[in-house]
């Protein structure tokens, strides 16, 4: 392993999309043999920068060399020839060919335009077993775990004999023990002499796994740092630009559970391809409580929360709001019982072409005050938003913007706002804080706290285990559409659920 | 009446006809499928059909070629198709739009064309049609053998094409890159695959094969051409495709089925049969009505469909 040579040398890069500048004169180098850590919050640049890369994007200015020879890099194929491959945070895969066909997709062989595929399936054999990395090479991807098709992804990179090898937020779409074996590859990958470049946002993965680390904010670059002569709040500081508290914590103002808000029997949902994706799941949520429910992306937590919000039919079992049952209600008769909900995308719960005052009366917008005999009152709607707007300090130059034009963050607000400020006695919350920076994600958490404070029942579904492990007074993991084990949170430890999460454990 | 339909001659002649013009459609059908597959919505196919029986026709009237009239028809139809690519790829216009546009301007360039170059006569001007080659030995099959293996050389070929295709589709890099083009075009291209490049042959090369279909009609079916020589075949090969699941023998199997509306259409009005033309003249509609509705619902297509791909939206 030679250090200290250099195999990407990125200088000087820009780049904007419309309005925003996502890389600012980046400089960006890769020394043969390391894992180099791109750093940043959401938003920051990194995929930008690592898609200029790979061909998928042309800077505006700046150039790059690939082992000392500057490169016009104008697509992914030019990319993979001279030996950078590249893990997408959304997998480039097609769902409907076999895992095989997707590794030699756009590959040549010698007896082209004929396809190779018995000679294809020895090879990926071989990775298979030289990286640790196990898929059956004829199961269609749609067929795969998020975690199977990442391994495809690598192996795609690897089957092309790539030297350099990009991995965005890899991590994201695993269970903990899963990112263990990943890292563990990474460092076979390592040895072999390839030379790595890891994207996160989480301050411990760069830690663990890196050796330099590259800081990014608002499209520069802050800093480039030796991990081992770093720290963590060294890092967390030069991200955010500025001091870090870790972590508020739900302990400040516990209020007892009040009465059962939520009941769930024995639910069972189908999902759209067809397969039973809920299964038999019963729980109750108390009014004044946060139940946690931990997974890895995909066990049935979308078809669960659609069905508990009457967005996808039950097939069988009971849903209870507040003694109510409201299995296989309608939406709006849900939402009237004093159910609030944070769809897992908000941008499902805005109309990008409506304003903030149109957006934030929709679930309510035919009752009055805020219209009579079904004409709208404008000026009610107006003022509502602008007191809606102050209090949860959604950013923005006034209320009549369209909503599409916010940030993550504030279209999240702006979603909240909405769905607390009627009265409710449940809120569901889908991944609430996925996507926006450490700024909204510690503001909303600390409303979610509020709300529960107020006795409000909340059902929080996340991936993140830090915010399951910091907000959540129980704490239920889910996995193949079962809940795998319920805990109070000062039984649960990272190791217990991840094996859950693994359906592995206890 | 029900005994004249039942005889023999009746029933082979129909089988005949039916395949003899099932086969416009399923040329079309099977470049369409090409075209879909790779992500392109080609509404213009009836209008390139037109388009190809007029160039086919002028192509051999003039040259006193049948063969330089197939290549005729198949060039524009191919420039036609390219034209479709022009819009929907590098300009990104809606599909459905385009289509419809190239539909419109090809009736009225095909009429104008016709008007400007054979003018307005009493007689039309024609050229003999497509010879039938009778197979040797399966001519000798029994009471089908005669009218069944006794077909034009473009009826054989296209027949020929569906095993072809269908292997091109499962063991080819080119059927890959077109299927993973019109699933998961964000896909193709990381993997190094020129999205638009893929599009633009396959949009092609369904309407060089929509502009055959057509010159097949006037040079194989009629000898002639007049504006309303399709009647509707184009969309109907839209329909097969959907109707056979965008696969070769299903498509087979859908052209089949219109071939067989048309060729009944045809032998019932020949038999004088009891009811107005007109009624005869809508049984091919009525059987393309009824397949959307029963077999239309619920197929799914590739998923990129009609939508432009576009690379910033990663
Ligand atoms: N294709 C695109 N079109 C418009 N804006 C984009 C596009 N890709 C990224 N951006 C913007 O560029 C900025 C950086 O994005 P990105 O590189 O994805 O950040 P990161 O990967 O660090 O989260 C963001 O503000 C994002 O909205
Ligand atoms: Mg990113």
């Amino acid at each position: 392993m030679q250090r200290d040579a250099v195999v990407v040398s990125m200088e000087g890069i820009t780049k904007s999309f419309g309005g925003t500048t996502a890389n600012d004169d980046i400089s960006f180098c890769l020394e043969a043999g390391e894992i180099h850590g791109l750093l940043g919050e959401n938003g920051a640049g990194k995929t930008t920068l690592m898609n200029i890369l790979y061909g998928l994007h042309r800077p505006d200015s700046g150039c790059i060399l690939v082992n000392q020879v500057e490169r016009n890099i104008t697509s992914p194929h030019e990319a993979i020839a001279l030996g950078i491959g590249m893990v997408h945070q959304h997998f480039m895969q097609v769902p409907t060919l076999t895992v095989l066909d997707n590794v030699i997709l756009g590959l040549r062989n010698a007896r082209e335009p004929l396809l190779d595929r018995e000679g294809a399936r020895q090879r990926l054999g071989e990775l298979s077993a030289t990286y640790q990395l196990d898929v059956d090479p004829e199961a269609y991807i749609w067929q795969l775990s998020v975690g199977d098709r990442q391994r495809v992804e690598i192996l795609k990179a690897l089957y092309r004999d790539v030297s350099i090898l990009i991995l965005d937020e890899p991590t994201s779409v695993l269970t903990p023990q899963e990112a263990e074996e990943l890292f563990a590859m990474i460092r076979v990958c390592v040895n072999r002499g390839m030379s790595v470049i890891f994207i996160t946002h989480k301050l411990e993965e760069a830690m663990s796994i890196t050796d330099r680390v590259t800081v990014l904010r608002d499209g520069r670059v802050v800093a480039t740092r030796v991990t081992s002569e770093t720290t963590k709040a060294e890092l967390a500081r030069l991200m955010v630009g500025r001091e870090v508290l870790f972590r508020l914590s739900n302990d400040a103002a516990r209020s007892p559970a009040g009465p059962v808000a939520l009941e769930v029997e024995r639910l069972r949902a189908i999902s759209d391809r067809g397969v039973l994706a809920v299964r038999d799941v019963s729980f109750q949520v108390h009014g004044g409580e946060i139940v946690g429910i931990a997974g890895v992306d995909g066990n049935g937590q979308t078809e669960l929360v659609q069905a508990l919000t009457g967005l996808r039919p039950v097939e069988s079992g009971r849903v209870v709001v507040d003694g109510v049952d409201l299995t296989n209600a309608a939406p709006q008769r849900i939402l009237r019982q004093g159910v609030g909900h944070i769809p897992e995308d908000f941008d499902d719960a805005l109309v990008g072409a409506f304003t903030l005052v149109e957006n934030l009366a929709l679930d309510l917008h035919y009752t009055p005050p805020f219209s009579r005999w079904g004409v709208l009152n404008r000026e009610v709607m107006r003022q509502s938003a602008q007191q809606v707007i102050a209090r949860y300090d959604v950013r923005t130059p006034h209320e009549r913007v369209k909503a599409r034009t916010l940030s993550g963050g504030n279209k999240q607000k702006v979603v909240i706002a909405r769905e607390t400020s009627r009265a409710i006695k449940l809120l569901i919350a889908a991944h609430p804080t996925r996507g926006l920076d450490i700024g909204a994600e510690e503001y909303i958490r600390g409303l979610l706290l509020e709300l529960r404070n107020a006795g409000i029942a909340i059902l929080l579904v996340s991936t993140k285990l830090d915010e399951i492990l910091s907000l959540c007074d129980r704490i239920l993991v889910i996995e193949k559409g079962r809940l795998m084990g319920e805990m109070a949170r000062s039984e649960a430890d990272i190791e217990k659920i991840g094996l859950l999460m693994a359906g592995t454990g206890a | 009446m029900l005994d004249e339909i039942l005889t023999v001659t009746f029933l082979t002649g129909f089988l005949a006809a039916t395949l003899r013009i099932m086969t416009p459609i399923l040329i079309a059908a099977l470049g369409e499928m090409f075209a879909e597959r790779a992500g392109v919505l080609n509404l213009g196919i009836e209008g390139i059909m037109i388009i190809g029986s007029f160039a086919g026709f002028a192509g051999a009237y003039f040259t006193g070629s049948l063969l330089l009239g197939f290549v005729t028809g198949a060039l524009a139809g191919a420039l036609l198709g390219l034209a479709m690519g022009v819009l929907s790829i590098r300009l990104k216009a809606n599909q459905i739009v385009a289509g419809l546009g190239i539909w419109i301007l090809c009736q009225g360039l095909a009429s104008f064309l016709n008007r400007g170059i054979f003018g307005v006569v009493s007689v039309r001007p024609s050229v003999s049609i497509l010879p039938a080659i009778s197979l040797p030995l399966l001519n000798q099959v029994p009471l089908l053998g005669e009218t069944l293996f006794n077909q034009n050389i473009v009826v054989y070929l296209t027949l020929l094409a569906v095993p072809v295709f269908t292997f091109i589709f499962r063991r080819t890099s080119w059927g890959l890159s077109i299927d993973a083009v019109g699933e998961e075009p964000h896909a193709a291209d990381a993997a190094g695959i020129s999205v638009s490049r893929v599009r633009y042959i396959a949009v092609t090369f369904g309407g060089l094969m929509a502009g055959l279909g057509g010159a097949y009609l006037s040079l194989a079916l009629f000898g002639l051409y007049t504006d309303d020589l399709s009647t509707g075949l184009g969309w109907m090969a839209i329909v097969v495709v959907v109707f056979g699941k965008w696969r070769p023998w299903w498509i087979v199997g859908g052209a089949l089925i219109f071939g067989a509306a048309n060729a009944l259409q045809y032998r019932l009005q020949a038999l004088d049969f009891p009811l107005p033309y007109q009624f005869l003249l809508m049984i091919p509609f009525i059987v393309t009505l009824v397949i959307v509705v029963i077999f239309g619902r619920g197929q799914k297509g590739p998923s990129a469909l009609a939508a432009p791909y576009e690379r910033s939206e990663l």
